[in-house]
């Protein structure tokens, strides 16, 4: 099915959504999502923030949709016209869209540990207004320990439904969920039930924000002053690809690798997520591809034997010692 | 080719008589000296004499506490990230119950070190810092004998309570006009603790 996005033509198979194809021609014009993961499966549709303008339906019915619509969950159409990023409205849109999730959401960055690879803190800054203009006071909850390793900031939630999904689908029996409606709605568990299974680390991988974090990196340190390496080990209960944030030696913090548009690779178990943090566990490969946008990119190298192999080279020309010689 | 106009020839010229014996050249430069004597001198006695300093001046640094006595810096780091010398560290801490009135928020600075040595004293900390914690003063750093006694902990940086130190001079307008702003999370702070004081235990 040919269907154009932003003026960029791509040949997509039947059923595939507006955002999938959107993401196949590249990051320029995908839609950002909060509520969609690529892994789970019925998960978006909730937040809206992917909204796009649709001005041809196809091309049997070129008349467009009236109301911007959300691309995670809507299908392509032979001959369709997509507008993202070329079109004002959307972007107004978009702006109301964060204006309604920061609603509730607090101030708290400097406190949060998701901080610096935050997904609604990157589209604040991309797609929001600088100041609020809500005065009302925002629903504020204690937190909560969700058995020995996680911890719930339900002031900090936006209701994606993404842990949810991950319970739903990667553990055996979902101790938690959404529990009332509209403004009410909260991610509960059953009277503060223990999730205990084996993969219900990944809530926290999924967690667009810093509702759900990781209770042995609470407050150890900031995300951009760890070093992020892809390592393995060879795990029974999960692909053991994994991505470690480290600080000299120390392994502060498992995590699951993300792609490029910040959703977990492999499912990881919470034996490698928590139990696991010293070097010797692991096998790193080397330094995680960090986004240069990120802050995490900061005092990060990728190409660090390449650089220094440059290094090497240039100073041997001008005559210096051998670094690695050197007292 | 000729890249600038400034070339010079070097001449060995041979010297002249009066040029040899040198007199005339010491004793040029002996008037010079002399005259000297007759002109008042630049030099400034410090300690006795200060040289004034400009209000915004960037001298050593101070972490500020709140109206009420709570530190307000929450180890967010953004002085670390912003500093070009990276001469900030710290580690943080989990505020428990019953420190509310030592610690302005759920997380703080448990160690917060600034070297001093490495400060090339930018202040662009001063900038980054969302909580309005920490501020460069007029004040200069200590003169030391050890290069550890430079690096500054929160016992040389926090400001004490008996000797509060003002900061209005460097807020620019459009910060004590953003504080007047209601409805911002950060002034509600601000107000509640005006009223609340007193009341705190």
């Amino acid at each position: 099915m040919k269907v154009t996005i932003d003026g960029i033509e791509i040949d997509v198979p039947k059923g595939t959504t507006i955002l999938q194809a959107a993401r196949m021609i590249g990051p320029d014009v995908a839609p950002p999502t909060m509520c969609y993961h690529s892994k789970l499966k019925t998960s978006g549709g909730y937040c809206r923030t992917c909204i796009v303008k649709v001005t041809q339906g196809s091309a049997a019915n070129p008349t467009p949709m009236p109301k911007p619509v959300a691309s995670c969950r809507t299908e392509v159409m032979e001959g369709m016209v997509v507008e993202n990023t070329i079109n004002a409205d959307v972007l107004e849109a978009r702006k109301g869209v964060v204006e309604f999730l920061l609603m509730n959401h607090p101030l708290d960055c400097p406190v949060c540990d998701q901080a610096g690879e935050c997904d609604l803190q990157n589209l604040g800054y991309s797609h929001g207004a600088a100041t609020t203009r809500y005065e009302f006071p925002r629903r504020e909850f204690e937190r909560i320990d969700i058995g020995k390793y996680v911890q719930l900031h339900m002031t900090r939630c936006i209701m994606c439904f993404r842990c949810v999904k991950v319970a739903e689908q990667l553990t055996d029996n979902r101790v938690h969920g959404v529990m009332h409606r509209g403004d009410a709605a909260e991610i509960s568990t059953y009277i503060e039930n223990v999730i205990e299974n084996e993969m219900s680390g990944n809530v926290i991988d999924v967690c667009p924000v810093g509702a759900l974090t990781d209770k042995t990196f609470r407050f150890k340190s900031r995300v951009w002053f760890t070093k992020p390496v892809d390592a393995n080990c060879d795990c029974k209960k999960c692909a053991g690809k994994v991505r470690l944030w480290m600080k000299g030696d120390e392994v502060l913090r498992v995590t699951a690798r993300k792609d490029q548009w910040g959703e977990a690779v492999d499912f990881i178990c919470n034996e490698c997520r928590f139990e696991k943090k010293k070097t010797s566990d692991w096998k790193i490969e080397g330094p995680s591809h960090i986004a240069r946008t990120s802050v995490i990119s900061q005092n990060h190298y990728e190409h660090l034997n390449e650089l220094k192999l440059q290094v090497m080279k240039q100073q041997k020309a001008l005559g210096f010692m051998d670094i690695n010689k050197r007292p | 080719m000729q890249l600038t106009n400034r070339k010079k020839e070097v001449s060995f010229k041979e010297q002249s008589f009066a040029e040899r014996i040198y007199l005339p050249a010491i004793l040029k430069g002996m008037v010079i000296t002399a005259s000297h004597l007759f002109k008042k001198s630049p030099t400034i006695n410090y300690p006795d004499v200060k040289r004034p300093i400009a209000p915004v001046y960037r001298g050593q640094h101070v972490l500020k506490r709140d109206d009420a006595g709570a530190e307000r810096c929450t180890s967010c780091g953004m002085c670390a990230v912003a500093c070009p010398a990276e001469a900030i560290t710290m580690t943080s801490g989990e505020r428990k119950k019953g420190e509310e009135h030592l610690y302005r928020e759920e997380k703080y600075a448990a160690t917060y070190e600034i070297n001093m040595l490495r400060c090339i004293f930018c202040g662009l900390c001063e900038e980054a810092c969302p909580k309005e914690a920490i501020f460069l003063t007029d004040r200069l750093v200590d003169v030391e004998f050890e290069r550890n006694d430079f690096v500054y902990g929160k016992d040389k940086l926090v400001e004490k309570m008996n000797e509060r130190i003002d900061v209005t001079k460097r807020q620019t307008s459009a910060v004590l006009e953003f504080k007047k702003t209601l409805g911002l999370k950060h002034n509600e702070l601000f107000e509640a603790q005006k009223l609340n004081q007193g009341k705190h235990h």
